[in-house]
């Protein structure tokens, strides 16, 4: 009872939970998986239709960048993980630099992401394209869910880093401390989500033969 | 001690206590209090004014649609303008009005209040949830006006059309969207406040079956609405990229945007009509002074709903070329989930049995829910086998199935909450006089305008048509003239309770002797709503507190 009493004191309804903080934060993810999954679920029906074309298009994806992508997006996962750990210990300046780097990461894949991208519509892969009009239809398919799917993946991406860049202001400005974490972990989760439908995306992509 | 003593001793209402509307959440005062507040009772009321403006937009559209079809001939719209109309009045009924309806006004109001807590788990969440509402609301209507002119496609967007149409599609499916954004963020809040801020002694079994439908609904909120936004996403970037997806000229597959939507778009009918069901198990046992009849079914039916719901999407699709197979196994799911639904109609009726029933205003709107969702349920069933639904899909038959279920059900207990719950929203009483006669008006005018649709839908009237054949007439005018007893009632209504808000007699704390946790504080309830949280010892409908409530 005694937390509720001091909730009385707080006129604007806004109280503290962690639990209920995390709890929110699960739901949320729940509902990123499901919106990708509606993506996976038109993927697997078009693989299912043409599968030929589906291969000859997926061999023409640099595997060598998707991997490296892959490892660093992984590595990134890691420094969240050790940033949380950090503040946790009430290691704020070690927090700092593995949140430091899990930005920097982020951006390297995002470049890495451009200029595969870039190398594509120089090919003339631009979707919507004449010479991407006239190719057989799983490989306008095959194209198709590979931007739409790579798109909005960076899309978190870039999303993930904004929320990112904020919890490290907040760490530096000491409101995200040993004793009331729960926002970094969140934001931590958020990212390790975006890291996971990535480990989806590559083998689909560019391994799956 | 009894939940009832608590609120009574612990709780003495002092005459200088502030109501939330009078005791702001913030340091602003006037409409800033209201935009920047926290409390979940004043979103639900800002909630309330976005919904009623458009519910009342949608009547008129309807109204004006049933002017076109008073006679044969096209006399009044043109065809593409029809189209526009029924499209708009669609996606404002379902988008704006019947989805966020009853949980965002009441679920916001109530539900925290009936687990007796402060407010939902995250207030600012809420307050956020709010404003995308809006911000969907207005894309929606900005659509409206730009060049290209209104979206034609039906309240479906079915592929291919709506990524050929010249309309502005990508701006008012956009807006859907983000409603729906507003929608899983509604849901979330739901179902971390449902398991976080229950008070002492309210186990799951002890809550009210308001909370029970509004969290089942939340569930589907959030388990549903993210396969409608990528849905929606990738017909945008269909249309803005020309990216091959669904359009089967670059390869893609219609039936499977079918297939997507109505994942979503079935078990969004559950979420239109669990909470209203939620209501309606509230209503009930109040008037008829008894503890509800089997509550643990009624519990368990809608977390059934929810789930069986979830699977049954394709029987919206046997003449679209699904296989055979699936046809038969949705129809047979289709039939299975009409099994939690008929559960809930008898337990309700079990409960009236031998009750003292006190026919108030609330009782009465509840009764003209079971007769016209009854007749919607069980004209589904009819839908919902293959051989029937060969004869009848597309045409008025669905249209008027759909009507008695989302308006005759959830629309009727979305009348039903306000004449329940007005007195402990707003403190004032309306006049029952005049509910009762609306009750009246309400269901023949309904009636009317909606049963002549299932014989012209027998009879072969087709869907989404501007004008229709000579032999319609009769039907069509009768539907017409009903439209006009109906829409009318509606404003009747609207106008009683806004008189009741400035001249209405005060409202005592338990007009109807309720006794769920909302009957125990004041009318309206203070900011906090409890001074000191609950402790829960009764179950939630045993009526024995209500001598308790009432020595105090
Ligand atoms: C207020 C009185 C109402 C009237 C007069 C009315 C009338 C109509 C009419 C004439 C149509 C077009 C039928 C056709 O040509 O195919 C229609 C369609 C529809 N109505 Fe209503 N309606 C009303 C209320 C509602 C409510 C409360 C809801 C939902 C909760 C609703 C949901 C719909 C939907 C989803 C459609 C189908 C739109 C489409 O075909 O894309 N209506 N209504
Ligand atoms: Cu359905």
């Amino acid at each position: 009872m005694s937390d509720h009493q001091d909730a009385v004191l707080e006129v604007n309804h806004v109280h503290r939970d962690d639990v209920g903080a995390r709890m929110g934060m699960w739901l949320f993810l729940l509902t990123e998986v499901l919106l990708f999954g509606g993506l996976f679920l038109v993927y697997a029906v078009y693989r299912y239709q043409y599968p030929d074309q589906f291969r000859i298009a997926g061999m023409e994806l640099n595997t060598s960048i998707g991997t490296l992508n892959t490892i660093i997006l992984l590595t990134s996962s890691l420094t969240v993980a050790i940033s949380i750990a950090a503040i946790q210990k009430g290691n704020k300046l070690l927090s700092v630099i593995m949140l430091s780097l899990t930005l920097v990461m982020a951006f390297m894949f995002l470049v890495n992401k451009f200029f595969e991208w870039e190398t594509k519509f120089s090919h003339g892969i631009i979707p919507g394209s004449k010479e991407m009009t006239s190719k057989p239809n799983g490989q306008i398919l095959f194209y198709g869910l590979y931007f739409v799917m790579t798109g909005l993946h960076a899309l978190h991406v870039i999303i993930g880093m904004i929320i990112l860049a904020f919890m490290l202001v907040f760490v530096i400005r000491n409101k995200i401390t040993e004793g009331n974490y729960v926002k970094l972990e969140n934001s931590g989760l958020y990212w390790h989500l975006v890291d996971l439908i990535w480990i989806f995306l590559f083998p689909l992509f560019y391994l799956v033969q | 001690m009894a939940n009832g003593t608590i609120a009574m001793t612990d709780l003495p209402v002092p005459k200088a206590e502030k109501s939330f509307f009078e005791q702001s959440t913030n340091k602003h005062s006037g409409i800033l209090s209201w935009l920047l507040t926290t409390d979940h009772k004043r979103i639900g009321l800002m909630y309330m004014f976005g919904i009623i403006s458009f519910f009342l937009v949608g009547a008129i559209i309807g109204l004006l649609m049933r002017l076109e079809l008073l006679s044969p001939g096209g006399k009044i719209f043109s065809a593409q303008t029809y189209n526009s109309l029924f499209t708009l009045h669609g996606v404002i009924m379902i988008f704006l009005f019947i989805i966020p309806g009853i949980p965002a006004i009441f679920g916001n109001f109530f539900l925290p209040i009936q687990i007796g807590a402060r407010d939902v788990a995250f207030p600012r969440l809420n307050l956020l949830s709010w404003y995308v509402y809006i911000v969907g609301a207005i894309l929606a209507l900005t659509s409206l006006f730009l060049p290209g002119g209104p979206i034609d496609t039906g309240w479906t967007f079915y592929i291919p059309y709506s990524v050929r149409s010249g309309s502005n599609v990508s701006l008012a499916i956009f807006a859907a969207f983000i409603l729906g954004f507003s929608s899983i963020l509604t849901g979330i809040n739901f179902v971390t406040t449902t398991h976080r801020l229950r008070a002492p002694g309210m186990s799951f079994f002890k809550m009210p079956l308001f909370v029970w439908a509004t969290y089942a609904t939340a569930w589907i909120q959030i388990i549903a609405t993210p396969v409608i936004a990528i849905t929606i996403l990738l017909v945008i970037i269909e249309r803005a990229f020309g990216v091959g997806i669904f359009d089967p000229a670059l390869g893609g597959d219609p039936v499977l945007y079918q297939h997507m939507f109505w994942i979503y778009s079935h078990p969004a009918v559950y979420i239109m009509i669990l909470p209203a069901m939620g209501v309606v198990s509230e209503i009930i046992p109040t008037f008829a002074r008894r503890t509800i009849f089997g509550y643990k079914q009624i519990a368990y039916s809608s977390l059934a709903i929810a789930f069986i719901g979830y699977l049954v999407w394709g029987h919206h699709m046997f003449s679209s070329g699904q296989s055979d197979t699936s046809n038969w196994i949705f129809s047979l799911l289709t039939f299975l989930v009409a099994l939690p639904s008929g559960v809930k109609i008898f337990n309700w009726v079990a409960t009236m049995y031998k009750g003292s029933i006190d026919p108030q205003p609330p009782f009465l709107w509840v009764m003209s829910f079971i007769v016209l969702f009854s007749i919607g349920g069980l004209t589904g069933l009819v839908l919902g086998a293959l051989a029937t639904d060969i004869h009848l899909t597309d045409t008025y038959f669905v249209v008027a199935h759909f009507h008695y279920v989302m308006f005759g059900g959830t629309g009727t207990i979305f009348i039903a909450a306000f004449h329940y719950w007005f007195p402990k929203m707003f403190g004032k009483m309306y006049n029952l006089k005049f509910a009762k006669i609306a009750v009246v008006t309400y269901f023949i005018g309904f009636n009317m305008l909606y049963f002549p649709k299932f014989i012209m839908g027998y009879l072969g009237m087709p869907r989404r048509y501007y004008d229709y054949l000579p032999m319609y007439t009769p039907y069509q005018r009768i539907s017409t003239y009903g439209s006009w007893i109906l829409v009318s009632t509606l404003f009747f209504i609207v106008g009683y309770f806004i008189h009741a808000y400035f001249r209405g007699k005060k409202a005592t704390s338990n007009p109807w002797g309720g006794v769920t946790l909302e009957w125990h504080i004041p009318s309206p309830p203070p900011v906090e709503n409890f001074k000191v949280i609950p402790v829960i010892t009764h179950d939630p409908y045993d009526f024995s507190q209500l001598k308790e409530m009432k020595d105090e």
